[in-house]
């Protein structure tokens, strides 16, 4: 019996050491793939409110604005109020809600919250990544319960014979204050259905300074009281009548093969039910399964023993000899040589040759694990060319969708049931383990749990990418900046989509790199060639991880090499007030936002950075072997920035002290989740700092659980973490908040340790760096 | 015939009595609130009471807990009101809430053993409970204001 009396002798091998971004079907643009793109015509036009616009509708099914779809009032009052995005912990099942909640004058605490299946003709764009739920749906979801709230105000008056002009609606009631007469919603609301919806052109929003909810932060998420009892449902927790349980052995190489195997001491496992082949594609397939064998069993745990007892023969294919430490050396020989040029300004070559100074930095950053603590899981029950599936699915439409290819029937004929998401980060964009289930489901003839282990999520992930990156920057003699060339080169999120793809598409190009926003006069960005040999993905902030630690190291690196304090360094960098240009960006992405309503503002970038170092106590005097480090970032067209106070003991033992970070994420929902985005992300940050690192030898993934792919822990998170979220109005369109937070906290803390020790983390992990 | 009570429940199983107690409780008995996390006990979201004390169950057996009495999420406390419990609602700790349950019943185990526990044992008693979301400052804060009230 395992009693765990100290927890720390489980923890492994001690000292071991999205949301996504673009939505999966809209990266078909970026890779010029024709008919990508479906429009559904929104129901009212966007125009009418919003002093800014945003790529909403440029999403596949764009937004539908109609409070039939997303709000229905029962006769006792209870308003039920459909949530269409997914819940993996940033807590938009609430927020949306809560919107249109607001706007219709709804009493929150007789609010329900319905989650929407998959359908995107019903709901609009369903993929919850990128960071953008708030900034596509906050003018939405205010137009849906206005839309309702002037339907409930209408059907009052016609009850009291007055003009709708008198009356108004107010904590869940309409009212008319020259009689004194108030009605409930819920006996409004069998009238109120009646009514047409209105135009959006007359709709009136309330004004924010009426607001309850919006701003305030005073509303905990909806699934609070179930998560803690026990009772909140993920994906793993679906049980249906005759269902079996299958976990499954996949090909250990990216495009291997199942060659023969050999089920005979599998079946002999109490609780085994069959073995059979599961079908895959050929990589690259986009998400499709990578197929495998099967164990189906009575439990998961059975299953589990059964596929122990397997014997497999594969075939690895052209992949079998990825490795690591090899791959390394190419990327970084790569970034030495000039690569495709993806923007230019003025003339860098010329710049560098008559710099004073010329300082070179190159980084390096591995490939990553998602690992959700839900691994993936999917319960299908595939029955009569009919298809339903219960999963934890950032992308309920694409799931439909995908589904429906697989089996071959069509989308009307399949249904997806989105579950709560035990974390997601780019994961769960990504539906292959849905197909699984389906496909076996199919095959078995009953409904089928597909669980994956955590050894079957670090080992076929979608990884995030594998980079280096070297910034060469030159100096005058008075140590200003006048030239920077920075060459990023990585394996493709594109090459999982296309064979053989090789460059930054330019959704990746615009994470980090083409939108540098420091004022130099000769500026140029390269992309040299990379071969993928695995499965890239998106993960929580994507390219930005990497450009943001290159970047904002070499700040470090420069403010060091002319002896000046990094913030100042920082803000001479990004230079004056302005909007920045980057008409030499061909296809510039701006994270799929107008440039006109979401630019690069480096006022704001200014602001974030002055705020932090205000709030966060920058130059102040730390005891001896601390050090302060600091770093902004704008990603998902928020403007983040970060300070870090570290020490480094004895044998390298690194503490963070404090993480302070300032956020404009424009006009926000929910800031006390924003503060839960910003708390988490310093500890996604210094996870991936400290040992985030899969490598790969022989083809395989050679990491397989939390002892060898480690994440921070409680005793080793920073001792304090402070979130400042700098107001914005309401005219400030709002900006993402999910992602964001982490692209600035790596190099704050190399910046940090430097300051610390003198030593410049240019790799990741930091491992062992700092033990010698 | 292996016989168990949980949740106050006596309960018996005739399967494999290896079958790790995290299924045994997840599919064959349908308590879904504890949660698999790694399967190795790295990460603590399977964690159940045994006899006052923590476990996890993933690596725990079903022939461990002969005639031992199990406490999941469910039965933590009829209404759901554990000190704890209400302390992680009004701390607002969860993010996707996945390692919350196991999060709790290992802080429900401390404060068994310990209950007043200084912000060094909090943190040295949770760190065998993951979480990805990153919500460890609030654990902490929960578990402080579940023992001291404040």
């Amino acid at each position: 019996m395992n009693i765990i009396t100290n927890p720390k002798k489980l923890r492994g091998i001690e000292g071991r050491i999205k949301v996504e971004n673009v939505s999966r079907r809209s990266i078909l643009k970026g890779l010029g793939i024709a008919g990508g793109l479906v429009l559904a015509a929104p129901v009212m036009s966007r125009q009418a409110f919003a002093a800014y616009q945003t790529g909403a509708d440029k999403m596949p099914h764009g937004t539908v604005v109609d409070p039939r779809v997303f709000v229905a009032i029962a006769s006792d009052g209870t308003v039920t109020i459909v949530a269409h995005r997914s819940e993996m912990g940033t807590g938009v099942r609430t927020s949306l809600p809560l919107i249109v909640a607001e706007e219709m004058e709804a009493d929150w605490s007789r609010v329900k919250v319905a989650q929407a299946h998959g359908d995107e003709v019903k709901f609009g764009n369903q993929d919850t990544d990128g960071s953008r739920s708030t900034r596509h749906y906050l003018i939405p979801m205010r137009e849906i319960g206005a839309s309702a709230r002037t339907m409930l105000e209408a059907a009052a008056a016609k009850r009291w014979g007055v003009p709708a002009t008198e009356v108004k609606a107010v904590n869940h009631e309409v009212v008319h204050s020259a009689t004194g007469r108030h009605l409930g919603f819920g006996e409004l609301a069998a009238d109120a259905a009646k009514e047409s919806v209105p135009a959006v052109e007359g709709l009136k929003l309330k004004d924010p300074k009426d607001f309850r909810y919006l701003g305030k932060g005073q509303v905990s998420i909806v699934d609070l009281r179930d998560i803690t009892v026990g009772t909140a449902h993920y994906g793993s927790d679906t049980r249906l009548p005759g269902m079996k349980y299958a976990v499954i052995a996949r090909p250990p190489v990216t495009g291997g093969k199942l060659v023969s195997f050999d089920g005979t001491a599998a079946m002999k496992v109490s609780g085994v039910e069959k073995v059979m082949e599961v079908q895959g594609w050929p990589w690259p397939s986009k998400f499709q399964p990578l197929g495998g064998v099967a164990v189906i069993a009575r439990n998961t745990g059975a299953a589990i023993k059964g596929r122990d007892a397997l014997k497999i023969v594969w075939d690895d294919g052209a992949n079998g000899k990825y490795e690591s430490a090899a791959y390394r050396t190419e990327l970084e020989a790569a970034a030495r040589k000039p690569g495709l040029v993806v923007r230019k300004e003025g003339d860098v070559d010329a710049a560098l040759k008559a710099a004073d100074k010329v300082i070179v930095g190159e980084y390096y950053l591995p490939h990553l694990a998602h690992a959700t603590m839900e691994p993936p899981v999917a319960v299908a029950n595939v029955k009569d060319g009919k298809a339903e599936i219960w999963a934890p699915v950032q992308s309920p439409g694409g799931t439909r969708e995908d589904v429906a290819k697989t089996l071959g029937i069509p989308e009307e004929n399949v249904t997806v049931n989105v579950t709560l998401l035990g974390g997601g980060f780019g994961r769960k964009s990504k539906c292959d383990f849905a197909l699984e289930a389906a496909l076996l489901s199919k095959a078995l003839g009953a409904p089928v749990k597909v669980q994956w282990t955590r050894e079957d999520d670090v080992r076929h992930d979608f990884l995030h990418t594998v980079s280096a990156e070297r910034i060469e920057a030159g100096l005058d003699k008075n140590g200003k900046v006048i030239a920077w060339r920075h060459r990023s080169v990585a394996p493709t999120i594109a090459s999982t989509f296309a064979a053989g793809a090789a460059h930054a598409a330019s959704f990746e190009l615009g994470m980090g790199l083409v939108d540098m926003p420091f004022e130099i006069a000769n500026i140029q960005c390269e992309n040299p060639e990379a071969a993928a040999h695995t499965r890239i993905g998106w993960f929580r902030s994507v390219s930005n991880i990497p450009r943001a630690f290159a970047v904002q190291s070499m700040v470090g690196e420069l403010a060091h090499a002319t002896n000046r304090d990094q913030k100042d360094m920082l803000l001479e960098l990004i230079g004056s007030p302005r909007i920045v240009k980057l008409d030499s960006v061909k296809d510039l992405w701006n994270y799929g936002e107008p440039y006109d309503s979401y630019p690069i503002d480096t006022a704001r970038l200014r602001r974030v950075v002055e705020v932090v170092a205000d709030k966060g106590g920058w130059g102040r005097t730390v005891p001896k072997g601390h050090g302060l480090g600091i770093a902004v970032h704008r990603s998902f067209v928020s403007y983040i920035a970060t300070i870090v106070e570290v020490s480094v003991g004895d044998k390298g033992k690194l503490t963070v002290h404090q993480v302070d970070t300032a956020i404009d994420c424009g006009m926000f929902v929910n800031p006390e989740r924003i503060q839960s985005q910003i708390e988490g992300a310093a500890i996604m940050g210094l996870s991936l700092a400290k040992y985030g690192e899969i490598t790969f030898k022989d083809g395989k993934v050679q990491q397989g659980n939390f002892d060898d792919f480690a994440v921070v822990r409680i005793d080793e998170a920073p001792l304090v973490t402070n979130v400042h979220i700098v107001p914005a109005d309401t005219d400030t369109p709002p900006s993402g908040a999910g992602e964001p937070g982490l692209p600035p906290f790596a190099p704050a803390l190399a910046n940090a340790i430097f300051a610390a020790t003198g030593k410049r983390i240019r790799a990741l992990p930091i491992g062992k760096q700092l033990e010698t | 015939m292996i016989k168990m009570k949980i949740n106050g429940q006596e309960r018996s199983w005739d399967g494999d009595p290896d079958l790790p107690l995290l299924w045994f409780l997840r599919d064959e008995i349908g308590l879904t609130g504890t949660k698999f996390g790694c399967g190795q006990a790295f990460c603590g979201s399977c964690t159940v009471i045994v006899d006052k004390q923590a476990v996890r169950a993933c690596i725990t057996s079903v022939s461990d807990v002969v005639d031992r009495e199990v406490t999941t999420i469910e039965g933590l406390h009829p209404t759901g009101d554990h000190a704890v419990q209400k302390a992680w609602r009004e701390v607002n700790v969860p993010q996707c809430g996945y390692c919350q349950a196991g999060q709790i019943m290992q802080a429900a185990a401390l404060l068994m053993e310990n209950s007043k526990p200084t912000h060094d044992q909090i943190r040295e008693a949770m760190s065998g409970n993951i979480c990805r979301c990153g919500c460890y400052q609030r654990i902490e804060n929960a578990v402080h204001l579940a023992s001291t009230g404040v």
